[in-house]
């Protein structure tokens, strides 16, 4: 088997996947969207509760799909949890991508960013406006 | 408990292994150490030397433009290209050399149909009768027909074994029912769907009929004469030839009434400043330059599967499919989607309770195994089934036992890795 960054399914993404942080909804949530993979039909939904003062008080995710692409879910809510939205828009698809940590091909860095890509619309996407 | 028998496999129903040779990229090791596997077939299939070597002396020798050129070479590969129309015909069963259409391939025949014959022919309130497991291919562009024309879309339901509930059709056929398209092999499932019958029925009912042959022309010997068919479609890059090339088949007396679909060179009789009159059968449907040399060589791998005789292909993907799907079934809490062997073609799709789909595929590429994961281009079918995704495994004559039994190996493996273990995350709130 190969080892470190090589390894796609490393034992703290495995941990997030069976454990993940803040798996359901968010029944205070103001702001949400969702979105899906069409390779693979990974699907991710997230909702947040966004105070006045500019912060992510709380975050869910819901959704199905590849470890990849639930486990990243997992991590980056996990790191956005109390972040300002400023601070969310500003972390990059290459931010992502280092967090989750394991070396991605192409096709399954789609998986990696597709929770990083539903937080950019969902930051801009209050319930109840677009039917979300 | 019951006693089971392992799985064997009837190795007199197989192939030679030797044939494998005639494949120079099934020669290779992928991951440093593995010998590929490749089992993503169903997608697209590899080419023999042979059918490499006529696309090598076409472009080395004699390759030009066709049907313009007077001169040597657009000579030969006019010559050529017609060839290769004849060898089609020939392969399906065709009357006329003029029926058979080359298109870029099963997307591009089956939106053919759509666009020319079915603007002519659907109006508002006119019904379109699809199936649940067709490959969005066979769908969208019905889907597109109906929202342009107002005509209603209707889909033959399939049973949780994955087979047609044929007895829907009678009350789903009505006067308004235009045409039934339908897969004559799911891409998903294997399943072989009666076509034959289903043509009948929906004859009877004043209804034309097309054929998604995408899965079935490259396995199993077709006639469309036998099965009546009204149009059928299929692609050169699953059975053996280059992508960018595929075959409409179409009875003369509908496509000699359909409108021209795309408009340029070659489709065209004359043309003047204002108005155009199309061209005969097929070049009216064939606008611009065609994939000359990719046709040549389809015509070279319709050589090869005459050589080997389709009936041999069958049966041989037929016994490592039946092997699969027994052996698979030995993976605790693997279910495997679609009817029995005795009902399907050479393909085997599965679930597992965990990992997903794109997880056993990557890990089994890590082992050299090359499958399919994802929705398969049937959404609705994976909706029916209350599944995000599949894995697939699919044959050709290429594929042995021996790949099949290390699939099952790792998939077993696959499964113990992911079996849930109480993990905790670091720190974990």
């Amino acid at each position: 088997m190969p080892i470190d960054e090589e390894e796609l399914y490393q034992e703290h993404i495995l941990d997030h996947y069976e454990d993940p942080f803040h798996r359901g909804h968010l029944p205070t949530a103001t702001h949400a969207h969702e979105d899906n993979n069409p390779l693979c039909g990974d699907v991710v939904r997230i909702e947040l509760e966004l105070g006045e003062d500019g912060k992510i008080r709380d975050c869910f995710f819901s959704g199905q799909g590849c470890v990849i692409s639930q486990a990243s879910a997992s991590m980056l809510l996990e790191k956005m949890q109390g972040k300002t939205v400023d601070e969310a828009k500003q972390f990059s698809a290459e931010d992502m991508l280092q967090l989750y940590g394991a070396r991605l091909t192409p096709n399954r860095q789609k998986c990696c960013l597709l929770s990083w890509k539903v937080l950019q619309s969902a930051v801009h996407s209050p319930v109840g406006r677009d039917g979300t | 408990m019951l006693e089971l028998k392992s799985p064997t496999i009837d190795r007199s129903k197989l192939l030679p292994a030797s044939l494998r040779d005639d494949f120079p990229i099934l020669q290779q090791i992928v991951h440093d150490e593995h010998p590929l596997v490749f089992l993503d077939n169903a997608a697209s299939t590899q080419r023999p030397r042979q059918v490499i070597e006529v696309l090598r002396r076409v472009y080395e020798r004699d390759y030009a433009n066709v049907h313009r050129g007077i001169h040597t070479l657009s000579e030969r590969s006019t010559e050529q290209y017609e060839e290769a129309r004849e060898k089609v015909r020939a392969f399906i069963g065709a009357e006329k050399p003029t029926e058979i259409v080359f298109t870029s391939g099963t997307t591009a025949g089956i939106n053919l149909v759509a666009r020319s014959w079915g603007d002519a022919n659907v109006k508002a309130g006119d019904e379109i009768i699809v199936t649940t497991m067709e490959h969005h291919s066979n769908l969208v562009p019905w889907q597109q027909l109906a929202e342009r024309s107002g005509a209603v879309l209707k889909h033959i339901p399939i049973t949780d074994d994955g087979l047609l509930v044929l007895d829907t059709l009678d009350t789903l056929l009505t006067e308004r029912t235009k045409i039934v398209a339908v897969a004559s092999v799911s891409n998903v499932l294997g399943t072989i769907n009666p076509v034959t019958e289903i043509t009948r029925r929906a004859h009877a009912a004043g209804a034309v009929v097309l054929i998604d042959a995408a899965q079935s022309v490259p396995h199993l010997a077709t006639n469309v004469r036998e099965i009546g068919a009204d149009f059928l479609a299929f692609s050169g890059h699953k059975m053996l030839a280059p992508t960018g090339i595929g075959v409409l088949f179409g009875r003369e007396e509908l496509l000699d009434a359909m409108p021209a679909f795309l408009g340029g060179g070659s489709m065209i009789n004359r043309v003047w400043e204002d108005r155009f009159t199309p061209a005969e059968l097929p070049a009216k449907f064939e606008a611009g330059t065609p994939p000359i040399a990719p046709a040549i060589a389809l015509g070279a791998a319709i050589d090869y599967l005459k050589l080997i005789g389709l009936e041999n292909v069958q049966r041989h993907e037929h016994e490592l499919c039946r092997y699969a799907y027994e052996r698979l079934l030995e993976v605790d809490g693997l279910r495997i989607l679609g009817a029995p062997p005795d009902r399907r073609a050479g393909l085997v799709s599965f679930t597992l309770p965990e990992p997903h789909a794109h997880d056993i595929a990557q890990l089994l590429d890590e082992r050299g195994i090359a499958v399919r994961a994802g929705h398969h281009c049937t959404w609705p079918l994976h909706d029916r089934l209350k599944i995000a995704a599949s894995t697939r495994a699919s044959f050709y004559l290429y594929n042995t036992p021996a790949e099949v039994d290390l699939l099952v190996e790792v998939v077993g493996e696959i499964r113990e890795r992911f079996r849930p273990k109480g993990r905790k995350r670091r720190g974990g709130s």
